[in-house]
């Protein structure tokens, strides 16, 4: 299966010796050589001296899901060659570092070992400890460079960009590049079989993690608030946002901020910010993981209860608990879509990459405030922490916010009396006004039982009014928001259902699938509450598989609560250990159950 | 939280404001509060100062979190917005509130066990980032939606209804508040009109987060023998620092009748707050000294009141942020959207 721009490394170090700038440099060449390519971080919850990973996925077909298998190796971390050995695929390639001879327990006949003592030449050519580890990484990517036939000139180029400024950074750097990639050259056959050669297929994309696509998104949004407390993996999407909003929201003459950034003291704090700021009549926002979400349930229930906006970033990680706070995993989507006591249903939207994330960012600060009531954007570490290839992000500058139903004080002259929760339209959303807008627009805003004139109920059928017609405002909302995304084929009879970052895996899987005979359709859910067309794709299949990275099959529940889909009849393909989803996993829960089924 | 609408009756020659509002103006709906509740003369004390600083109602934003104090922010100025928060995070929510819209007079109304027990973290926090807000705390010691339970400002050896000791210290909101920065720290006692009204204006008037404890009896759980926030304890345990008068822009100063040493401040605003010690040598500026008086206070069995603290010069949030002087919220559209062209740029840097 793999062969000239179709294959893939992945490079075993240690956390904190600078190894994911030598892998970023790999992919940023092999991208900028127009040939696809994706690169997947698995790193642990520690700033050094665990093991860590990084996976490349080079593919002229554009798939972007983990890679099937591993043709070379770069084994720099004796603490995990046991596993890291076992990893190559039969026939593939393991690199590691001469300078220490090998033990004899890890060998391997069906593998080619390639040695090179990048130690030693490091320890030789660079002084200090700290260069030379850090260059240590600089020089297997340059044997990776003759290895694979990266483009020197690329390599050297990014690296003039990354380090112009900085000459003493950027001499050692190029001759770390020349180290390994002279060695390799001179001690073995140059490239291997699985290599790249130029392409132009990458021209209209970028390389983007969902987290800074997210900040992007609600800083052309025009979010202004943004509370939050600092948490794995979301931190950077405020920082990103941070950097942004000082590149474009700082007032030149003044020097003034035209956006308030606050690091709460916690989650249940940056939610009730959100909440002020929003009620206020800002778009605000935060960014949270698994542990924060569930400290800001109590606020997102009053939100939902009396009606405010508030955009919720939830980069989802591996729970229960501190669970692994770097592992991915989609294990949130209960707690997103019911959060907080009490009957409670909330929008979540599901990006499946990063370029879908910018754009349903956006979707969400409208949708917020188009409703008022939270909207979630449901991410995880995957997408949210990941260099994933998607096409260029767009603006149209035409696009104008959806405010909402806002009665400014012109339009109060015009009424007789303002009713904060009265359902003039019939689409279950009462208009609301800004605080500072003058005394005919102003109202109380509780937690506690009220009736639609705003004022404080305990009477049975006003407080049921108010929730009637909260259940009615979902429901147009399920209408309103973004359609699920299907891809089909001729003929198909299974149906796959799915949603967020296994997307990539599942369309791929959908391929390999046809190559053996099952034709598959594939629906991507983008929003919940689910739009008609959900349930209608459901009832078309006689076998339909719910695939989604958690436990408890969280999806199909959802499918079954919601669409009244008996939940024998949707399959789960359950992939929840941490790690990105690859083809193969769902590939083989499909075939075994379908070869179950036809015995 | 319940309220009763109150008819408005208008005596035809009330006295109007500056703005042409009379006291009634500044009224909201009806007290449920137990008969003789030490809140709800803090309601008539915060109607007082809005009607003599001209404030205009629709201004104003009142914030309160959950407890007997958080359900008076439906008794006063009923034209202006109100958010009666979750319980204890009245501070985060007018945090967020006050980034999103600067101009407004944010009066966060509190209770005890809403500032001291569920909610201390938003509020040392809240006196960190120097909030601009008045935050008052109708301090009764005491749980009286639940009927009588301790709170963290109860004091060691005060007795519950049913005879309970209470064994664990109390926090002091007004020790915390100076040894965490706080740019003005006061206290006074519910039934003390005359020294609470200025406190109040001046703390309205006060750019940052403005402290006040009111001692407030309540009258049905912890106004008996054996209490310390009783009012024939307070009464007769008070300890006045500085007397207070406040004095707005735009009004004849008045020349105090009992001039000791007579301290004036500039407030932010340009109006004047004008302190006249009580104790020998007492300064309401120097923030050691306001610690050391309030610790020598409560070591007598005497509770310091008045203006204790005040700093004019603090940062309050927006400095430190540095966010324009326009409220995030009128800024237009197009002045927060980098466009098009911005973006087509950005993205060489992703290449």
């Amino acid at each position: 299966m793999s062969g000239v721009n179709d294959f893939a490394f992945k490079s075993a170090t240690v956390n904190g010796t600078g190894s994911a700038s030598a892998n970023s440099l790999l992919m940023q060449a092999i991208f900028r050589m127009g040939i696809p390519v994706t690169g997947k971080n698995i790193f642990p919850s520690n700033i050094q001296g665990l093991p860590t990973w990084y996976e490349v996925r080079v593919s002229a077909d554009g798939y972007t899901a983990r890679p099937p298998q591993i043709d070379l190796m770069v084994a720099l971390n004796p603490a995990t060659y046991a596993q890291d050995f076992a990893a190559v695929r039969p026939g593939g390639y393991l690199l590691y570092d001469s300078s220490w001879p090998l033990s004899a327990r890890h060998r391997r006949a069906d593998i080619t070992l390639l040695g090179i003592p990048l130690g030693d030449m490091c320890r030789e050519a660079f002084t200090g400890d700290r260069d030379r580890t850090l260059l240590r990484n600089v020089a297997y990517a340059g044997a990776l460079t003759a290895l694979l036939q990266i483009d020197l000139g690329v390599i050297e180029q990014t690296l003039n960009e990354k380090y112009g400024r900085k000459k003493a950074l950027l001499e050692s750097n190029h001759r770390a590049i020349r180290l390994g990639y002279d060695y390799a050259r001179a001690h073995f056959e140059c490239p291997l079989p699985v290599h790249c050669a130029p392409m132009d297929r990458t021209r209209d994309f970028v390389l983007m993690d969902g987290n800074t696509a997210c900040a992007l998104g609600a800083l052309y949004a025009g979010a202004t608030v943004g509370a939050w407390y600092p948490i794995t993996p979301s931190t950077s999407l405020m920082e990103s946002f941070k950097a942004f909003c000082q590149e474009f929201r700082v007032d030149p003459k003044t020097k003034l901020n035209k956006y308030c950034i606050l690091q709460a003291e916690d989650e249940l704090a940056a939610a009730g910010m959100v909440v002020g700021a929003s009620w206020m009549g800002a778009r605000a926002f935060t960014c949270t993981s698994g542990p924060g979400l569930s400290l800001m349930q109590e606020f997102i229930g009053y939100a939902y209860y009396a009606e405010i906006p508030g955009v919720f970033f939830d980069v989802q990680r591996t729970g229960p608990s501190t669970g692994m706070p770097t592992r991915t995993q989609q294990a949130d989507l209960l707690s997103m879509a019911y959060a907080s006591h009490g009957d409670t249903k909330h929008i979540v939207l599901f990006p499946a990459d990063p370029g879908e994330s910018f754009e349903l960012a956006v979707t969400a600060f409208d949708m917020t405030e188009r409703f008022q009531t939270p909207v979630f954007v449901a991410t995880d570490t995957d997408i949210g922490m990941n260099d994933w290839m998607i096409p260029r992000l767009h603006w149209d500058d035409g696009f104008t916010p959806d405010r909402g139903k806002v009665l400014d004080a012109a339009a109060l002259d015009q009424m007789q009396k303002f009713f904060r929760y009265m359902d003039e339209d019939g689409d279950g959303i009462a208009a609301r006004t800004l605080p500072g807008v003058g005394g005919k627009g102003a109202y109380f805003t509780r937690g506690s039982g009220h009736d639609q004139w705003g004022t404080y109920t305990e009477d049975a059928a006003a407080y049921q009014g108010v929730m009637d017609r909260l259940k009615r405002k979902l429901e147009t909302a399920a209408q309103e928001l973004p359609k699920p995304v299907f891809q089909r084929q001729d003929g198909a009879d299974v149906g796959l259902v799915t949603l967020g970052s296994p997307d990539a895996a599942v369309r791929e899987a959908a391929d390999r699938l046809r190559e053996q005979g099952v034709r598959a359709d594939v629906m991507r859910i983008r929003a919940f509450p689910f739009a008609p067309e959900v349930a209608a794709f459901l009832a078309r299949y006689e076998t339909l598989f719910v695939v989604e990275q958690n436990r408890d099959a969280q999806l199909r529940s959802l499918l079954a609560i919601e669409t009244g889909t008996p939940r024998d009849h949707m399959i789960p393909v359950l992939d929840y250990a941490g790690l990105p989803m690859t083809a193969e996993s769902v590939v083989h829960a499909v075939t075994r159950h379908l070869e179950g089924a036809a015995r | 939280m319940s309220s009763i609408s109150k008819p408005t009756v208008r005596h035809p020659s009330e006295r109007t404001n500056a703005i042409g509002l009379t006291k009634a103006d500044y009224e909201g709906g009806m007290s449920t509060l137990c008969a003789g509740c030490g809140h709800d003369s803090v309601t008539a004390a915060l109607i007082q100062s809005f009607w003599e600083l001209d404030l205009p109602p629709q201004n104003a934003a009142k914030m309160s979190g959950i407890g007997c104090s958080s359900k008076t922010t439906a008794y006063f100025m009923r034209q202006s917005h109100g958010f009666n928060a979750v319980h204890g995070r009245m501070p985060s929510v007018t945090t967020g509130a006050n980034a999103a819209n600067r101009d407004l007079t944010y009066i966060g109304i509190s209770g005890d066990g809403d500032s001291l027990n569920i909610g201390l973290g938003q509020l040392v926090h809240a006196i960190r980032r120097n909030v601009n807000m008045l935050y008052v705390i109708e301090n009764n010691g005491v749980y009286g939606l639940t009927k009588g339970q301790f709170s963290a400002a109860s004091d060691i050896g005060s007795r519950s209804r049913k005879g309970e000791v209470h064994e664990q210290p109390p926090i002091d909101p007004v020790a915390l508040a100076l040894t965490i920065g706080a740019t003005f720290v006061a206290r006074s006692f519910s039934g003390d009109k005359a020294q609470l009204v200025p406190i109040l204006k001046a703390g309205l008037s006060h750019r940052g987060f403005a402290l006040i404890d009111v001692l407030s009896p309540c009258v049905s759980f912890n106004d008996h023998e054996g209490s310390t926030k009783s009012y024939a304890y307070v009464r007769g345990h008070g300890a006045e620092a500085v007397a207070t008068d406040f004095v707005p822009l735009r009004r004849t100063i008045n020349v105090p009748k009992h001039r000791d040493e007579v301290t004036e401040v500039l407030m932010h605003d340009g109006s004047r707050v004008r302190l006249h010690a009580t104790a020998p040598g007492y300064d309401a500026t120097d923030r050691e000294a306001a610690y050391r008086h309030v610790r020598a206070c409560a070591e007598r069995g005497e509770v310091a009141t008045g203006l204790l603290f005040i700093d004019e010069a603090g940062r309050c949030m927006h400095d430190q942020n540095r966010t324009v002087d326009t409220p995030l919220v009128q800024l237009p559209f197009a002045s927060l959207c980098p466009g098009k062209a911005a973006l087509d740029d950005l993205m060489a840097r992703y290449r």
